[in-house]
């Protein structure tokens, strides 16, 4: 556990020695705040058009959760989409550029505590995103009425889409040496998880309902509605366990004969 | 106490290690010499546990290096060829880092860091960043990261490159002090450097090991210098013969 946190330790404080966490935070809360800001407009406008339309039904269904704060998540986990790789897309290759993957397979340390070290300092990084972006929230609950749990199970959803970035990109990492390859293999697997779905919807019978289970938007939707099942936490969990162990295994095989 | 037995690393059909065995006893230091390419790196690494062999052992302490890895990891110190330094670090934190990876206790952190800088010579940039420093420096940083946990074995793969003629006078003598109670594997490419800290000589030309021997032995009658030349072009020979009979 020592080594663990030593790791991830350096990783964190690589991250804010460089501008790197501060251009991520920066990108992923401004775009986010855009988004914040467009929506709500938009909320508001079409609420003084129904309101002059006297039409009470329609204006009962007006409802912030599912006008605002459901676009707002599900748009940021777009933008995880590019921005966790570019966390993820350093934490091996650099090790082997600078020759520094030598002292840490050299050192008495397991690989398991090198793969979570360095998962854990980008995790930091990664929950610090999101847990900023819930000033938004913050705002919304301060100035109008959203569904507190409904909210809250939308954010966890988008910190469960942020963790499984991060898991899948520390795996895809550990491929290579070269951060581009790193960079664009994260983003392709991490697109293809987030579209998948949309073969579902074509396919019928157990290939359908495999895809349907695979695809990692199914399962964020039902937290945005609010619904925290076992179900959506054993996805996202086995997400994150496969990928630590693939690492793990990807890592030692170094040291195969 | 190093024993190398029957070590050969295949890549794929390039054999950059060929069945070589040495052994470097405690208190000695041994000279790990060959041309570019030998397979010195290759052995070293292997030595490190930081790559498997494709056939043959090394122990170090006693202990396997493919069985009981940690165990040898614990014991050893490498400088590999380019110093493993993070870059956005500075001095005294990368160092502070390395001892606790190497299972330096929390109580003997700040003693053992100060004594790698003392004894690296680098007191005088604890706070600078590793990236700000010339080679010479990186060199030495490399160095004291490999002594930081105070290791009875020392692989140091060419540890005075890049040094300026009074640096490498204070690292030899460093090296040379430090091999009376340890174990020391070191390669170079400079002869005179041999002659002048080490004990025992191993030359390997082609991943073979062509010359073990103590120093003493080899330059009774002639210079370190021939005996490189000759043990190497003696191999080529010998190779070029093998091929002309086959």
């Amino acid at each position: 556990m020592r080594n663990v946190l030593t790791i991830a330790g350096r990783e964190v404080r690589s991250y804010f020695a460089s501008p790197v966490a501060y251009v991520l935070l920066a990108v992923f809360l401004a775009l986010g705040g855009y988004f914040f800001y467009a929506l709500l407009t938009a909320f508001s406008q079409s609420l003084q058009i129904y309101a002059m339309m006297r039409n009470p039904d329609l204006l009962q269904r007006f409802n912030l959760n599912e006008m605002v704060i459901r676009p707002l998540l599900q748009n940021m986990s777009v933008l995880l989409i590019f921005l966790v790789p570019a966390i993820t897309m350093r934490m091996f290759p650099e090790e082997k550029r600078a020759g520094t993957y030598e002292l840490l397979l050299t050192s008495p340390v397991r690989v398991s505590e090198i793969v979570l070290g360095k998962f854990l300092g980008g995790l930091v990084l990664v929950l610090l995103m999101v847990a900023l972006s819930g000033f938004f929230g913050v705002l919304l609950s301060i100035y109008g009425n959203p569904e507190a749990p409904m909210m809250l199970a939308g954010y966890l959803g988008l910190a469960l889409m942020a963790i499984a970035f991060l898991a899948i990109g520390t795996l895809i990492s550990s491929f290579t040496d070269n951060v581009v390859i790193a960079y664009v293999g994260t983003l392709f697997a991490l697109l293809l998880l987030y579209t998948i779905g949309w073969l579902g919807e074509t396919l019928s019978g157990v290939a359908g309902a495999l895809v349907k289970y695979a695809s990692i938007t199914d399962h964020f939707q039902e937290l945005l509605k609010g619904v925290v099942d076992t179900r959506e936490l054993v996805y996202f969990g086995t997400l994150l366990i496969v990928s630590l162990f693939l690492t793990q295994r990807s890592v030692e095989s170094v040291r195969w004969r | 106490m190093i024993e190398v037995a029957h070590l050969s690393k295949r890549y794929g059909d390039l054999i950059a290690v060929n069945d070589v065995s040495f052994t470097a006893a405690s208190g000695q230091i041994l000279g790990f010499l060959g041309p570019n390419g030998a397979g010195k790196t290759t052995t070293m690494r292997i030595i490190t546990g930081f790559m498997p062999a494709t056939a043959g052992t090394v122990r170090v302490e006693g202990f396997d290096v493919f069985e009981q890895s940690a165990e040898v990891r614990r014991r050893i110190g490498y400088l590999p060829e380019n110093p493993p330094l993070y870059n956005d670090m500075a001095v005294v934190p990368y160092l502070r880092f390395a001892a606790r990876l190497k299972g330096v206790g929390h109580a003997d952190l700040a003693g053992a860091v100060d004594r790698a800088l003392e004894t690296c010579g680098l007191t005088g940039v604890s706070r600078r960043l590793l990236s700000h420093l010339s080679k010479g420096y990186r060199q030495r940083v490399g160095l004291a990261q490999a002594l930081i946990h105070d290791p009875p074995v020392l692989v140091l793969d060419e540890p005075t490159i890049g040094l300026d003629p009074r640096q490498i006078i204070d690292i030899r003598a460093l090296i040379k002090s430090l091999g009376k109670n340890r174990t020391v594997v070191l390669s170079t490419h400079i002869l005179p450097e041999v002659q002048q800290v080490c004990d025992k000589v191993v030359i390997i030309n082609d991943g073979r090991v062509v010359v073990e021997d103590q120093l003493a032995n080899l330059t009774r009658e002639r210079t370190l210098e021939q005996v490189f030349i000759q043990s190497i072009s003696a191999e080529a020979r010998a190779a070029v013969a093998a091929e002309g009979e086959a």
